[in-house]
This record gives structure tokens, C-alpha cells and sequence, in this order.
């Protein structure tokens, strides 16, 4: 009985990036004195909800077997939109972050309309929207950085004693929302099954279209929402925010193990891949890695991590096998 | 010295059923030699034999008097032996000489002696009387009769004692087609000999010197082109033997499904007229190519339609279908032949496959799915399809094609369809599960479900239809009831549209 539990549970993928993400824990904790402080954590989890939230849009348009590259512009772009309606138009908090999220959201369907209505691949379309967004980025703040104040502290300041802040908390709960959305909904599953094979899915009368435009959408609205989480924590709008940002969060999708050619991920393990990516940042620099070894390390993780993946689930492999003792009740 | 260049004798060979049971063939040098069949006959596994692309399971071939046995396509060509398939396999990007001597360009130290691809290419290209081209040009921008011809051309480069050509001219104008018949005459007058498959008689009857005719694996005549009539070519193909009636009695009155006038296509389906029933098995017949299959994905909306009305019900509602998903609205299923492309999600579990069209159903509010209930319907269709999986979490990539073939028709029957589009339901599938899916479909039949099936056995249709209609070259050529079809009458329709242009 606790057996097959423990076999169940093994069998999840989760585990085993846990276990990644436990030895470097350890690791970096033995190397160097400092790491296993309350600060190096608190940190951590604070530099988080942007990237995280990015990457939860990201798994969903990989799952769909799609790719947004425009994810760093995006949230440059929502993040200048967001400084220029507070610092210049005036407008109220509540106001200024839902248009900041709109912005988002239209750059998202930009981006969806374009692939599933006129078939344009989606590294394409988000290739350019990462120029649009970039360009429309300098265009709204004059391309310079708007200095905005305390009036945002409050979501990336840590609360007193648990040290976490409350866009952390946010970050976290659009993670446990969309793996829901993933695993338990209608749409979820459409995303999965558009993934696997997308004329088999129109063929079953689903509206593939439809499905693709919702999940760039999403992935706009949440660079929108990674936008408001980054102004907060810089307490001001850069319009050179996020370069290069949509590389990690694809880098830490895949290290997730989100299949690259879609029909398969979970938001649970991008969570796990962006603390992964985040330990070794951390930790390489508390144990002194220069800047230029810390990013040949980082690739070499995600090369690493991809490998194992491909090992895992190749028909007939090791990881096959494992899935299918471990899963046996 | 014989005259014979190739002969094969007894030839048997099975995949799943036997496809070839006993095949005799002699071709003679410098011969024209036709190959006819309909569908299913073995006329493409007997030339994937001779070229070497499989093996046979018994029988001997011999090339001049020896034995040859070809252990790839390498030893073919190497024993002079070229095939020119049906599907182009050229590169698009690449010029017309590149195309041609590919694999084998003029030069060395691995550059490419641009002149002399050209001059060379320029020769090749006027024997096969395609003087206008310009060796230089990308294919890309080449017609698909120039394509074809390029293709032949290239096969022709190697010393060749013998060339298979499988249905050459479906692509070709008339004049390409005169420009193909000059270059097998003139490959005729250097000895070397020409098999050439094709469903156009007047065709054959032009520039073949003997015809052969398949019929299920076996060689059932072969004689001098001059001494036998189109009439008796179709008769031979279609067998003299009356397949054993399977009558079922009367179902329930007939109550219009569905009805479609004037329906075209780009490109193929010309003003197609079908009256679809509940409670029947209506059986689409014809040769490969003749738009069974387009047909039935334009009847779904899944390709295009350029013009024609569709009627719903028996009172005859004038509806729009111009997608699949219009066509799920309305109760409209099909399951694709493909099931590996268009069919299935091979990565994902049987529970997925099977519950994807009707997953609404078993939404609750806020977009969930009820676990529960998804798992109890899919079990049950797994039961009552004797599903043969591990569980319900096994991926459908790992199920044998009959189980394959479940799973794709479980989707469906999971939900509420009224008209079931059927392409080839035993394509690939053990007896067993074809035995089981006949027994469904007259199931299916009797609740007063309307199907139609795509099928290329005639077996099958004779077996599962209440009606058939036969498709040829794009048009519908006949409609049987039960009981006044036979293979005959099914085989002379569809070759009727081909023999019409035979008069022109």
C-alpha cells in the first residue's frame, strides 16, 4: 500500500526536478557559507514573479507547439505603458495596472491573430511583435527610464516575517491556476491535443484557431502582468526591461521538461525550472563565478536538461520503462 | 539467347493478408508490357518487388536467364532496372540539371562543373522532348506534367534494360502524354523494355504491346493488346465470379439524411449528386484518385468546396458546412484514412483520443471536466469495443493498428452523430477487428445512424452496403441498390469516365 504510493508518486515528473533542484540546493549550501540565509532565499523569491509568470504563459504556447519570443518586449512595453499612465497621465493605480494589462493582452492577440488566421508561424509573427513591443517601449517613455516611487513598493516589498512578497504570492497562485486550467479544464486539454496534432483536432470539429488565439492571448496578458511585477520591483518603467528575458523563460519551460514540439508540459514543473534557473544565478554568484562562467554554466544545464528529457521519453526508453513500473498499481 | 528479359513465377506475398498469391509475368525485350488491376490487385507490391524495395515471401524472379533476387533498389538499378513512382520526388529549390543528375554530379573535388551538368542535362531533356526548358530553371516553377516527365527523364540516365513506370500520365496534357509515348517508343526500338501501370485503357491500348491483368495477388491473363477488347480487360479485372449477395432485410423506412446537389471542388469533384439515408450503409466506390476521399472531406467541410448546396434531414434543411466544426454541429462525424496523421493523437493516452469530441460533455461549470465521468465513459466505450489496452493512460502510439482503429471510432460513438463519414474502416487492421467493425457499422445501421464508407475492397463493400455509388475520375458514375451491383457493373463504372476521354 505505501509502496504503490511511493511508486505513484515517483513516477511523476516533478520528482525528479525536485531532486535536481534539492542537490543544487545542497551544493551551493556546502560551498558557500552564505547561501543557507534567510536573505539568499528571500531574494530569490522576490527577483521570481516576473520570469515566473512569463514562463507560465510560455508553457502554454509551447504546449500548443507554438513559441513567443516577444514575451521581454511585451513586458517592456506594459511596464512603459504603466510608468507613462502614472507619472504622466495621472491616472490611479488600479486604472493605470488594468490598462497595463490590456496593452499586454492586445500585443497577445496581436501575436495569436496572426498565426492562427493566417497560418504564419509564430516565431515569425513573435519575432516581430519583439521588435514592435521594443520599439513602442522607447516610443512612450522617450526611451527614458521613468522613475515612478513608492506607490507600487507594496507588491515586491517582503511581508514582515515571512519575508515573501506579495507578488510572489501572486506569481504562485497563477501557477496553481493554470496547472489547473491545463490539467482539469476543456481548454486545457484542447491546448494538449492541438499540441499532438493539430489537423487530428480540427478533424474532431474543435476550433484550432480559436485555441491558439487564447493561449498567445494569455501569454500577453501574463507578460503584461510581469510587466507590473518588474515596475514594482524596480520601483520604476525601463524601456530596456526584459532582453533576452523570453529565452529564459523558454529555457526554463524546457528545463520543465514542456515538449518543444508540443502536446506536452505542466506549469508545476516550469515553477521547478524557474527556481532551478534561479538557484544556479544565485548560487554561482555566491561561490564566485564571474559573470561570462556563470552563462556558459546556465547553458550547459539547459543542453543537459533537454538531453535527459529526449532520453526519458523516447519510445522504448529508460524513461518509458520507469513510467510504466512505477506506474503500475 | 531468349527473348525474355524478366520473368517472375509464383510470386506470393504477404503483410498482413496476402496481397500476392501466385503472380506469373514475363516481360520480353523491347517490349511494352501493361499492367492493369483495380485497386488492392497487387500491381504496386509486384514493382516494389521487382526493384527491389521488399521481398517476396516465394517464388522466383530471373533477369536474362539468371537469377535475380535484389536485395535493395541499388541492386535493381545496378542490374538496369529504374522505377518512376507515382509521387514526385524531386527538389523544388533545386534547378531542372541539378534535379537530374543528382546524386551524381559532373566535377570534382566537390565542386560542380556547372557547364558540363548543363550540357549533359541539356541532351537528356531534348530525347525526352522537353527542348523548351531551361536546365537551369528551379523545378519549383516547372508544371506538374514537366515534373513528371523530369522525373522519367531522370530515371533514364542509368544504362536501362527495363523502366516501371506506375500510372505516368495521371498528371500529364495530352501533348506531354504524346512526348512520353515517343520516348517509350524510341527506348522500345533500343531494346529496352517498359512496364507501364495505368487505369486509362485507351492508353494502354496505344502504346502497350501485351497487357497483363491482376486480379487479388494473381496473374489472371496475359495477352497481345490487339487481341483483347476494353469490355474484356474491365471483365477481367473485375472477375467472372458473383460475389455471395449478403442481403439484410429491410431496415426501417428510408428518411432522407442528407443531400447534396451540384457539389464541386477545385481541382477534382464535378457536380456530384448524393442522397444520404438513416438507417443505411452507403458504400463509395471507385479507383484510387477518382474523389472518394475528397468527397467525403468536403461532405465535413474539412477542404473547400466551389460550389454545390447541402440539405439536412428529411426536410431537406438547406445548412452551410464549411468546417469541420460546422459539421460536428450538425452531427456530422468522419474518420479519416489516415488515422496515423489525421486520425489520432499518437502521443497521447487512449482516454484523450477517445473523449476529444464529445469532452463537452462532460464540462461543469467553470470549465472543468468531470474526471469521474470522463473515465466511466471511456472505460465503457473501451468495453463495448473490446479496446485492447493496458489502461485507459496507454498511449494510443503503442496500441496495434486494429486497436488504433477502435480508438479512432470510439471518439465518434462517445458522441451524438447522426451521419458517420467512414474512410476505409479496415485499412490496416487484423480480421478480428474487421470482422467486429462490420458488426458495428450494421449496428450502428439499424439505430438508424446514416453511414458512408470509402471502401477500395470490393469485398467489403459487397459485404457492409446497402447502396453503393461509384466515383470515377471526379464525377459520380452510378448508383446500385442492393442486389443490382455486381463487380462487373461496379468495375465498368469506374473506368467509365477514363474510357470516355478514350473516344475524344
Amino acid at each position: 500500500m505505501l509502496m504503490d504510493h511511493f511508486r505513484k508518486i515517483m513516477a511523476r515528473e516533478y520528482v525528479g526536478l525536485s531532486i535536481a533542484l534539492l542537490v543544487l540546493v545542497l551544493f551551493f549550501g556546502l560551498q558557500s557559507q552564505y547561501f543557507f540565509s534567510v536573505l539568499t532565499f528571500t531574494t530569490l523569491a522576490n527577483q521570481m514573479p516576473a520570469l515566473l509568470v512569463i514562463a507560465v504563459g510560455m508553457t502554454f504556447v509551447l504546449i500548443v507547439a507554438g513559441i513567443d519570443l516577444s514575451v521581454g518586449s511585451v513586458m517592456a512595453l506594459c511596464g512603459a505603458v504603466l510608468g507613462v499612465m502614472m507619472t504622466q497621465m495621472g491616472l490611479s493605480l488600479w486604472l493605470a495596472a488594468a490598462i497595463c494589462l490590456l496593452t499586454g493582452l492586445g500585443c497577445g492577440l496581436f501575436n495569436g491573430l496572426v498565426v492562427s488566421r493566417w497560418g504564419v508561424p509564430s516565431f515569425i509573427v513573435t519575432l516581430g511583435m519583439l521588435e514592435i513591443a521594443r520599439g513602442g517601449a522607447y516610443l512612450v517613455t522617450d526611451s527614458q527610464t521613468l522613475y515612478i516611487g513608492s506607490v507600487l513598493e507594496v507588491i515586491s516589498t517582503p511581508l514582515t516575517g515571512i519575508n515573501l512578497s506579495p507578488a510572489w504570492f501572486a506569481a504562485v497562485s497563477v501557477v496553481v491556476v493554470a496547472q489547473w486550467v491545463l490539467s482539469k479544464t476543456v481548454f486545457g486539454r484542447y491546448a494538449i491535443a492541438v499540441g499532438s496534432n493539430e489537423e487530428a483536432v480540427r478533424l474532431s470539429g474543435i476550433d484550432v484557431a480559436k485555441i491558439k488565439l487564447a493561449v498567445f492571448a494569455l501569454a500577453g496578458v501574463l507578460a503584461g502582468l510581469g510587466g507590473l511585477f518588474h515596475v514594482a520591483y524596480l520601483q520604476s518603467a525601463d524601456p530596456n526591461a526584459g532582453i533576452g528575458l523570453e529565452l529564459s523563460a523558454i529555457a526554463a519551460v524546457v528545463i520543465g521538461g514542456t515538449s518543444l514540439s508540443g502536446g506536452r508540459g505542466s506549469v508545476v514543473n516550469t515553477f521547478l525550472g524557474v527556481l532551478i534557473i534561479a538557484v544556479l544565478q544565485t548560487g554561482l554568484a555566491q561561490i564566485g563565478a564571474s559573470e561570462p562562467s556563470k552563462r556558459v554554466i546556465t547553458g550547459l544545464v539547459i543542453i543537459m536538461a533537454v538531453i535527459i528529457d529526449v532520453y526519458r521519453n523516447r519510445p522504448g526508453g529508460v524513461g518509458q520503462y520507469l513510467r510504466r513500473v512505477f506506474s503500475r498499481s | 539467347m531468349s527473348s525474355s528479359l524478366l520473368k517472375v513465377s509464383a510470386l506470393h506475398k504477404s503483410y498482413a493478408t496476402p496481397v500476392l498469391r501466385g503472380v506469373d509475368l514475363e516481360i520480353k525485350r523491347g517490349e511494352v508490357h501493361a499492367l492493369l488491376g483495380a485497386n488492392g490487385a497487387g500491381k504496386t507490391t509486384l514493382c516494389n518487388i521487382i526493384c527491389g524495395l521488399t521481398p517476396a515471401d516465394s517464388g522466383q524472379l530471373s533477369l536474362r536467364d539468371n537469377p535475380y533476387q535484389p536485395g535493395s533498389i541499388r541492386d535493381a538499378e545496378a542490374a538496369g532496372i529504374s522505377i518512376v513512382m507515382q509521387e514526385l520526388n524531386l527538389v523544388d529549390k533545386l534547378t531542372v540539371a541539378e534535379n537530374l543528375y543528382f546524386g551524381a554530379f559532373p566535377g570534382h573535388h566537390g565542386l560542380i562543373d556547372y557547364n558540363r551538368l548543363n550540357a549533359d542535362a541539356e541532351i537528356v531533356l531534348r530525347d525526352m522532348g522537353l527542348d523548351e526548358l531551361d536546365p537551369g530553371l528551379p523545378v519549383e516553377r516547372l508544371g506538374v506534367g514537366q515534373k513528371q516527365l523530369l522525373e522519367i527523364a531522370r530515371a533514364l540516365i542509368r544504362p536501362c534494360r527495363l523502366l516501371i513506370l506506375d500510372e505516368p500520365s495521371a498528371a500529364l496534357t495530352d501533348l506531354e502524354i504524346e512526348r512520353l509515348f515517343a520516348r517509350i517508343r524510341a527506348l522500345k526500338s533500343t531494346g529496352t523494355s517498359v512496364i507501364y501501370i495505368s487505369h486509362r485503357i485507351h492508353e494502354i491500348e496505344r502504346i502497350a504491346d501485351r497487357v497483363s491483368v491482376l486480379r487479388d495477388g494473381r496473374t489472371v491473363s496475359t495477352t497481345a493488346v490487339s487481341d483483347v477488347s476494353p469490355d474484356d480487360l474491365v471483365r477481367l479485372m473485375a472477375g467472372e465470379v458473383p460475389l455471395a449477395t449478403h442481403f439484410r432485410g429491410n431496415r426501417t423506412t428510408r428518411s432522407l439524411a442528407m443531400s447534396v446537389r451540384g457539389l464541386s471542388t477545385p481541382g477534382l469533384l464535378q457536380n456530384i449528386d448524393l442522397d444520404i439515408y438513416h438507417g443505411e450503409v452507403l458504400g463509395l466506390a471507385g479507383l484510387v484518385g477518382a474523389g472518394r476521399t475528397e468527397l467525403l472531406r468536403a461532405l465535413f467541410g474539412a477542404d473547400p468546396t466551389s460550389s454545390g448546396s447541402v440539405m439536412l434531414g428529411p426536410n431537406r434543411n438547406a445548412v452551410s458546412i464549411r468546417s469541420p466544426r460546422d459539421a460536428v454541429t450538425h452531427g456530422i462525424g468522419m474518420i479519416p484514412e489516415d488515422r496515423k496523421q489525421q486520425g489520432l493523437l499518437l502521443q497521447q493516452s487512449v482516454k484523450l483520443n477517445s473523449s476529444l469530441v464529445a469532452l463537452r460533455k462532460f464540462r461543469r461549470p467553470g470549465g472543468r471536466i468531470s474526471d469521474a465521468e470522463e473515465q466511466r465513459a471511456v472505460e465503457m466505450i473501451c468495453d463495448n469495443l473490446d479496446i485492447d489496452c493496458v489502461d485507459t493512460s496507454q498511449t494510443a502510439r503503442e496500441l496495434s493498428g486494429g486497436n488504433q482503429q477502435k480508438v479512432s471510432i470510439a471518439r465518434w460513438l462517445l458522441g451524438t452523430f447522426s451521419i458517420l463519414l467512414f474512410d476505409e474502416p479496415s485499412r490496416g487492421v487484423d480480421i478480428q477487428t474487421k470482422t467486429m467493425i462490420y458488426g458495428l457499422l450494421d449496428k450502428l445501421a439499424a439505430k438508424g445512424m446514416a453511414i458512408v464508407i470509402v471502401s477500395s475492397e470490393s469485398r467489403e463493400l459487397n459485404e457492409i452496403c446497402d447502396r453503393i455509388a461509384v466515383l470515377s475520375n471526379g464525377q459520380l458514375t452510378a448508383a446500385f441498390e442492393q442486389g443490382e451491383w455486381s463487380p462487373e457493373k461496379i468495375m465498368t463504372a469506374s473506368f467509365s469516365a477514363h474510357l470516355d476521354q478514350g473516344v475524344a
